[in-house]
């Protein structure tokens, strides 16, 4: 059963078609891979997804509903939480607070109450435990290192509970170490029932970690299987040579 | 660790010892001090309310002093047009001020705030001086260059400024409360994100256009009800002097020289500042030379204080204790903590 289907979607900058008629699902409970050469519109069909830039054409569909034209706020209290492709933390707030930003509550007089704090404060503790950066708690974000905030971003997007999470190139600029960290910390919250679709250059990285892969390549997408198939896939082949 | 546990004590004993002074001004003050400190607790207010907008969320608006304006013609207007006497009953038309700005904020916000940085900044003042256009122009509601006569009550003058010092009082503790509030909210917070990154706000889910017409709303507001009670305390109102852009770069220089979204950091700069403006008045006349002053200070601080004093002080603590936590200086460890760090919870100098 699919989480996520995108239709047909399409969008133009200007002359540059960036995504053309670009069809995929995410089933739940998967890891899915989006890979393909640079330039192909994996990060545009991101910003798609999450309501950052507007479609020209097509479809977006989140639980049976579609999503197309809503915000990025709305589509995140959806139930889509999304990381970018250089970590984005607020570099003027603690560790903590990034936390504590992405929690969730309805109504004015909640957003002025002080009384969930220490249960929110406990639940992002815990998170940041989990993620082995809870001595950083009290750490402005601007004075973390690079890795650190990769985990801090991943962290913080789960405050919210996201049934899916789009994640932007997470091997992007990691040591091997803190690499197979981050695989761990995905495929833990994936058994815990959160599905993944990831963009990632890492080949290696996607293959040990999807369950499903779908190449773009020119907008377009131009083969999606398990990874095994994909990667012996001529037209793939071809789109990553150059051939 | 006794310093620490004594901390929560002296807050509270701190603040109070504040009020009380801050009460007590008129009672062994001379009616000059007071109505100089009339005009320094309109700044405290203005500069805590532009904080709100200004500081948490990083919209620079220059156009402040339109909201000001308007609080001042708004009360005015009541007063003259609903023949209301002079007296204690226009205070009571202040809150009557503060919603309608908050209307005419709400409805400058919805257009000003779909756009960013120096964009905003240059639309607030679009928005100020068409303001002020309009009360020039609408000769037969505002009086236009003539100016807008409010009745004048008949209070002593070693009385006079003592309602008005705490009309504005009462203002500008209502403001440092909002703003204390907001900043310890969840709300709050979410003004603090779209300061550091709008868009990763909006990512995880902060309701971006939301949280920043509340703000501005509630900044205008509460300008425009200081405003208000300006208007009544100068009697006599001209467009030029109450939307005048000199109120609007005042408040934002207090709040820079005090410390950019800090709580305490504008009620600072207002007193520092706005005390030195009057000391300008007094020894050299209604001249403009505290401009000059103004502007040095503006200056001073971008080139050594570019965080403020607040902000400055408490990193210069931070790294003290810092120093002296990590004993005498040896070899730099990868593991040593840097001076950014701040107790795990929110940060809230």
């Amino acid at each position: 059963m699919s989480l996520l289907e995108i239709a047909n979607l399409g969008k133009r900058f200007g002359g540059v078609v960036a995504v053309d008629n670009c069809s995929l699902s995410v089933a739940t409970g998967s890891i899915t891979g989006l890979i393909g050469p640079n330039g192909s519109g994996k990060t545009t069909v991101f910003n798609l997804v999450t309501g950052f830039i507007p479609r020209d054409r097509g479809d977006v569909v989140f639980k049976a509903q579609s999503i197309a034209g809503l915000p990025p706020d709305q589509i995140y209290g959806l139930g889509i939480g999304r990381t970018f492709q250089l970590a984005r933390i607020f570099p003027r707030l603690t560790t903590l607070e990034n936390m504590l930003v992405p929690v969730r509550r309805a109504g004015w007089r909640a957003l002025l109450s002080q009384r969930q704090w220490s249960h929110e404060q406990d639940r992002a503790m815990d998170m940041l435990e989990s993620m082995d950066i809870s001595q950083v708690a009290g750490t402005l974000g601007g004075a973390l290192s690079y890795g650190q905030r990769k985990l801090l971003e991943l962290a913080a997007v789960m405050m919210a509970r996201p049934e899916l999470v789009l994640l932007d190139e997470p091997a992007g600029g990691v040591n091997p170490v803190l690499l197979e960290r981050i695989a761990d910390h995905i495929r833990q919250l994936n058994a815990q029932g959160v599905t993944f679709l990831l963009v990632e250059h890492n080949m290696g990285f996607v293959m040990k970690l999807c369950d499903e892969v779908v190449v773009l390549h020119q907008g377009r997408v131009i083969a999606s299987g398990n990874p095994r198939d994909v990667r012996a896939n001529p037209a793939v082949l071809d789109a990553y040579l150059g051939a | 660790m006794n310093t620490v546990l004594r901390l929560p004590a002296l807050k509270p004993a701190g603040l109070g010892l504040a009020l009380a002074a801050a009460l007590a001004v008129p009672l062994i003050s001379d009616p000059g001090t007071a109505s100089m400190a009339v005009f320094i607790t309109m700044y405290v207010g203005l500069a805590t309310a532009w904080n709100i907008m200004g500081g948490y969320t990083g919209y620079i608006s220059l156009g402040h002093a339109a909201f000001f304006g308007f609080g001042a013609y708004t009360l005015g207007l009541f007063l003259v047009h609903l023949g209301i006497p002079a007296g204690y009953q226009p205070f009571l038309l202040v809150p009557v001020a503060g919603v309608l700005t908050a209307l005419l904020a709400a409805l400058i916000g919805w257009i000003a705030l779909r756009t960013r940085a120096a964009t905003f900044v240059i639309v607030t003042i679009a928005f100020m001086f068409m303001l002020q256009l309009l009360a020039e122009n609408l000769v037969n509601l505002t009086g236009g260059g003539a100016g807008l006569g409010l009745p004048v009550p008949s209070w002593g003058g070693d009385f006079f400024a003592i309602p008005f010092y705490y009309a504005m009082l009462a203002l500008a503790i209502l403001g440092v409360t909002v703003s204390w509030v907001i900043r310890r909210s969840k709300f709050g917070l979410g003004l603090l994100a779209i300061r550091d990154d709008e868009d990763k706000a909006l990512a995880v889910g902060v309701p971006t256009r939301a949280f920043k017409l509340a703000a501005f709303v509630i900044s205008a507001a509460l300008v425009g009800m200081i405003g208000g009670v300006y208007g009544y305390f100068i009697t006599y109102i001209y467009p030029q002097f109450v939307v005048d852009p000199l109120i609007g770069i005042s408040m934002v220089l207090m709040v820079f020289f005090g410390g950019l979204g800090t709580l305490s950091g504008p009620v600072l700069g207002a007193i520092v500042l706005e005390w030195s403006q009057l000391q300008f008045a007094y020894h050299f006349g209604a001249s403009r030379l505290y401009l000059i002053f103004y502007a040095a200070v503006f200056l001073l601080v971008i080139r050594f204080l570019p965080q403020g004093v607040v902000p400055s002080i408490a990193d210069l603590v931070a790294r003290r204790r810092h120093g002296r936590a990590a004993g005498p200086p040896g070899p730099a460890s990868d593991s040593a903590e840097p001076p950014t760090r701040i107790r795990p919870g929110l940060a809230s100098p």
